[in-house]
Order: C-alpha cells, then sequence, then structure tokens
C-alpha cells in the first residue's frame, strides 16, 4: 500500500504531471468514485477518517463539513475555499504541495465541493507564490476540458466553478474570516464568530475554508479508505503529516512522514542533524505562533494531542531550530516584530 | 489620467469571478499597477468610478495589503525577507550588502531608478534561507558573493 500518498508524484526539479500522466498515475479514479456516493457518504467518510485539519488549527475536517446546511433548502450558492495563503513564518508545505502536484489538488477540491455541495470554489493563492499560477491555471483548464470540474462533472448532475484568486499580501488573509472578507475585495480584517463561515460566509453565504494539505488527503481517503488512511499514522490523528524544519541544521527541508513521527527522528533522520559548530537549543513546532518545546521535548510525537500536552501546538508542523548561536530574545523579537507588524494590518 | 482600456478590460475579465463588483478590487488595483509601477491617489478615484465604489474604499484596500504600491518605485522591486527563518540563517549580512550596495536602505529607490528596497514577510522558502524575491522571481540560499552575481545580471539586462 502506498505509504506517502500526497508526495508520490513529486519529484524535485520535474515539472508537475500532466492531465494526462496524472490520470495514468491513478488520478481522478477517486473523484469517479465518489460521484458515484451520496454527498453525505463522503463526508461520513472523511468523518470516520478522522482527518484534522492540516492549516494549524486541526479541526476534525469531516465534523466542519456537516455544519454546512444540506439540502434544497439550502441557501444557494454555496462555496468552498481553500486556503493557499501560506503566510505563517517558517511553512513552506503547502508550496510544496501546489507546485508539485496541482491535479491532486483539484481532484481533492472536486470531491470535497461535491460533499459539501458547493457551487463554486476559490483558490485563495498567496503573491509570493503567483509563479505557480500559471500552472495552476493550466490545470484548471486541463481539468475543465476532460469534465472534471464545469458542467454535469463526468455525467453526474453536479456541476462545479472552480476560480483562482491572487492575493496581495497580509498574514491576516490567513485567518478563515479575514480571508473571506479579502476574498470579498476588501481589508482583510477577521469577522467576529458567530455566525460562522459554515452558516454565513463568502457573501453571507454558506462556506467551507480548508487549507491545501487536508484537501490533498481526501482523494485517498476515498480510494483506499478509513482504516488505511489510520494505519498510516503512529498515533490516533490518522494520515502522514508533511514536516519542515529550517534553521541551523544540515538539511533543511520537507518530508512527508507518518502523523506523530518524534521531533527526534525528523531533526536527526531527516534533517542531517544540526549544522557542525551549532547545537539544539529549542524548537518551534509549527509556526510563529507555536511556543517553544526543547531537549526534553524531542520524543514528542509529532501530532495534534501529544505537541499540545507538552505545552505547545502541532501548528503547521513546520518546525524552526533555535540553535546555541542565536541570540533567544532576539529570536523572539523578531516573531513580535512579525506580529506587530501584520496583525492588524494599519 | 483615466484608466486605459486596457486596463478596463483586464477588469472586466476578473469581474467575471465575482458576485459583485466590488470583490474585484484588489485585481484591479493589482492591474493598475502592472501598467503604470504604482497607485496613485488619481488612480484610487479612476478604479472607485469603475467598480462603482467610494475612492474611501478602494484606498482602505489600497493601504492595506502590501504590495500596493502609494509611491513610485524603481525598475525593479527587491523584497528582502526578514521572517524568523531567514533572520536565523543570515538576513542581517543579506540586508548590511544590499543596502551597501544599493546605497539606500528599506523604502528607498536607488539612485539610478533600477531598484526599490523593501521588507517582505515569510516568502516561503525557508528550507533555502536567507530567501529574496525581485519582482516575480525568488532568489534563495544567498549569500553576498551571490547577490553581487544577480545585482549584475539585472544591470546588464537594461
Amino acid at each position: 500500500m502506498i505509504k506517502r500518498p500526497l508526495t508520490r508524484n513529486i519529484q524535485k526539479g520535474r515539472e508537475p504531471l500532466s492531465l494526462k500522466e496524472y490520470e495514468r498515475a491513478g488520478g481522478y479514479q477517486a473523484l469517479r468514485k465518489a460521484l458515484k456516493m451520496a454527498p453525505e457518504e463522503v463526508t461520513n467518510l472523511v468523518k470516520d477518517s478522522n482527518l484534522r485539519g492540516r492549516g494549524g488549527a486541526g479541526f476534525q475536517t469531516g465534523k466542519k463539513w456537516s455544519f454546512l446546511p444540506m439540502g434544497e433548502d439550502a441557501p444557494r450558492p454555496k462555496y468552498l475555499v481553500i486556503n493557499s495563503d501560506e503566510m505563517e513564518p517558517g511553512t513552506f508545505k503547502d508550496r510544496f504541495l501546489l507546485e508539485g502536484d496541482p491535479h491532486q489538488l483539484i481532484e481533492g477540491i472536486t470531491i470535497s465541493a461535491y460533499a459539501i455541495q458547493a457551487d463554486v470554489a476559490y483558490i485563495f493563492l498567496r503573491w509570493a507564490y503567483s509563479p505557480t499560477a500559471d500552472q495552476l491555471n493550466r490545470a484548471i483548464a486541463e481539468a475543465h476540458d476532460s469534465n472534471y470540474l464545469g458542467r454535469n462533472i463526468l455525467g453526474s448532475e453536479y456541476s462545479l466553478r472552480l476560480h483562482l484568486h491572487i492575493s496581495l499580501g497580509r498574514y491576516m488573509c490567513g485567518e478563515e474570516t479575514g480571508l473571506l472578507n479579502s476574498l470579498e475585495g476588501r481589508r482583510a480584517i477577521p469577522r467576529a464568530k458567530p455566525p460562522y463561515p459554515q452558516v454565513c460566509g463568502l457573501w453571507g453565504k454558506p462556506t467551507i475554508v480548508n487549507n491545501v494539505e487536508t484537501i490533498c488527503n481526501i482523494p485517498h481517503i476515498v480510494n483506499n479508505g478509513v482504516e488505511w488512511f489510520k494505519g498510516l499514522s503512529h498515533t490516533e490523528d490518522g494520515g502522514t503529516k508533511l514536516y519542515g524544519i529550517s534553521g541551523r541544521v544540515k538539511k533543511p527541508g520537507l518530508w512527508e512522514l507518518p502523523m506523530g513521527t518524534t521531533i527526534r527522528e525528523i531533526l536527526k533522520e531527516h534533517a542531517g542533524g544540526m549544522l557542525d559548530g551549532f547545537k539544539f537549543r529549542g524548537v518551534i513546532p509549527g509556526g510563529a505562533s507555536t511556543e517553544f518545546l526543547t531537549e526534553r521535548h524531542l520524543d514528542v510525537r509529532m501530532d495534534f494531542e501529544d505537541v499540545q500536552k507538552a505545552g505547545s501546538r502541532l501548528g503547521t508542523g513546520t518546525m524552526i531550530i533555535l540553535d546555541d548561536r542565536t541570540c533567544p530574545v532576539g529570536f523572539v523579537h523578531n516573531l513580535e516584530d512579525f506580529f506587530a507588524r501584520e496583525s492588524c494590518g494599519w | 489620467m483615466m484608466l486605459t482600456e486596457e486596463e478596463k478590460e483586464d477588469i472586466e475579465v476578473e469581474l467575471q469571478r465575482y458576485k459583485f463588483k466590488r470583490a474585484a478590487c484588489i485585481e484591479a488595483l493589482r492591474i493598475v499597477q502592472q501598467h503604470r509601477g504604482w497607485v496613485s491617489d488619481q488612480n484610487i478615484k479612476d478604479t472607485a468610478e469603475f467598480l462603482e465604489m467610494t475612492p474611501d474604499e478602494v484606498d482602505s484596500v489600497a493601504t492595506f495589503y502590501n504590495l500596493i504600491y502609494k509611491k513610485p518605485v524603481g525598475k525593479h522591486v527587491i523584497l528582502i525577507c526578514n521572517s524568523i527563518s531567514c533572520w536565523v540563517t543570515g538576513y542581517d549580512l543579506i540586508y548590511e550588502h544590499l543596502k551597501a550596495r544599493l546605497g539606500i536602505d528599506l523604502g528607498e529607490t536607488s539612485s539610478d531608478g533600477l531598484f526599490t528596497l523593501l521588507p517582505v514577510a515569510c516568502l516561503g522558502a525557508c528550507d533555502h534561507a536567507p530567501a529574496m524575491m525581485i519582482d516575480k522571481e525568488l532568489y534563495v540560499d544567498l549569500n553576498p558573493q551571490k547577490i553581487d552575481e544577480i545585482l549584475k545580471e539585472y544591470r546588464e539586462r537594461t
């Protein structure tokens, strides 16, 4: 069975798979399967898989979907918005998926949109990733031509329009209600909750906002089932996780590993340990807004539960290492400076 | 100067993606900037008129987002990342070097009008920090020597 579903089609330095190549690799089979299921069945499958949001908060994806009004009386149009505004300092995981396998994302979008019966989907892409935009637009056009998007997808009753929106940069765009304001052409200022976007989101209509990595998991769950997905993980939180490391290590990078891999394993085996002459002093496990962990936490399993028990948060799973030759006060000052500049936007 | 026909056409294309005209205001500002290099108060007024918004509404958007320039910029804009991974791996060195080579500080434009230097939040290239972008091009694993080569390339291009 596949161990690393999200990155199996991605090879560094190679163009992403074209539609034909993606199909040959088994692509869009999950969509065919999903369209034969009832929308609620797809949602239940995702719920049973215990897939938790990979944007940082870790909310159960299936549960989030189930809050959306369904049936003929539901307000329309309904929206699915893909949060690709990866702006958490130290985070570079969604870029890898966007650049590496755009059709995986599009297939995930179509299946997820079908599950919640969305009429329109948006990919909200940050400006810094705009070189990817051409590639994404090409993939969207290919998917359209083959009727994986558009009217009556693959002969079904279901139709979906997908648009790409390129943002102009602000950290607050990553917060889901700030993102919705931005998509409406306003300042990305978060909205008061409730009402939640599931009920009153984009232009006041029911809306689901999901992260790129979250959505890329969906085709694989549909294809291979709940038990397989749970089996990928070392812990209760199902699936794999894209982990990254930056800082003074030998091989900074990004790896898809079982959810719950320990910090020690990621740091030593994958990142090659600290650079010669540098010692490990601490780590922020998942972006600038997560708390420091130290040497005694190296055996903490990187999943939502265990990192929280250790006093921090998994966040995005892309770790930033503090070494013994970097001033911790300066480190924190840099983070605070970022938040001061970005949190309000004026 | 009013919006050109070309600008209007480009904005019309974006309008099709949204339910309301104002939703295209971020794209409209990007389009105007693409054509003119930056966005003046008059451009804000014209964009507002075209989208049936007030100038204040468009201005509130233009002043919020990092990448709308309300002042003229150089031919190329250098966006240097000063977020945490780049800071740990040598932002200071890169910044000092750029400052010396260009003879300008953050927010300024070189006397030949070629480069404007601006700070930017995390570019999502942390495994290859320090990083910067020039216009739409990403440059990673930076060091002073590499920066000299990059600047030389841009100077020769013009």
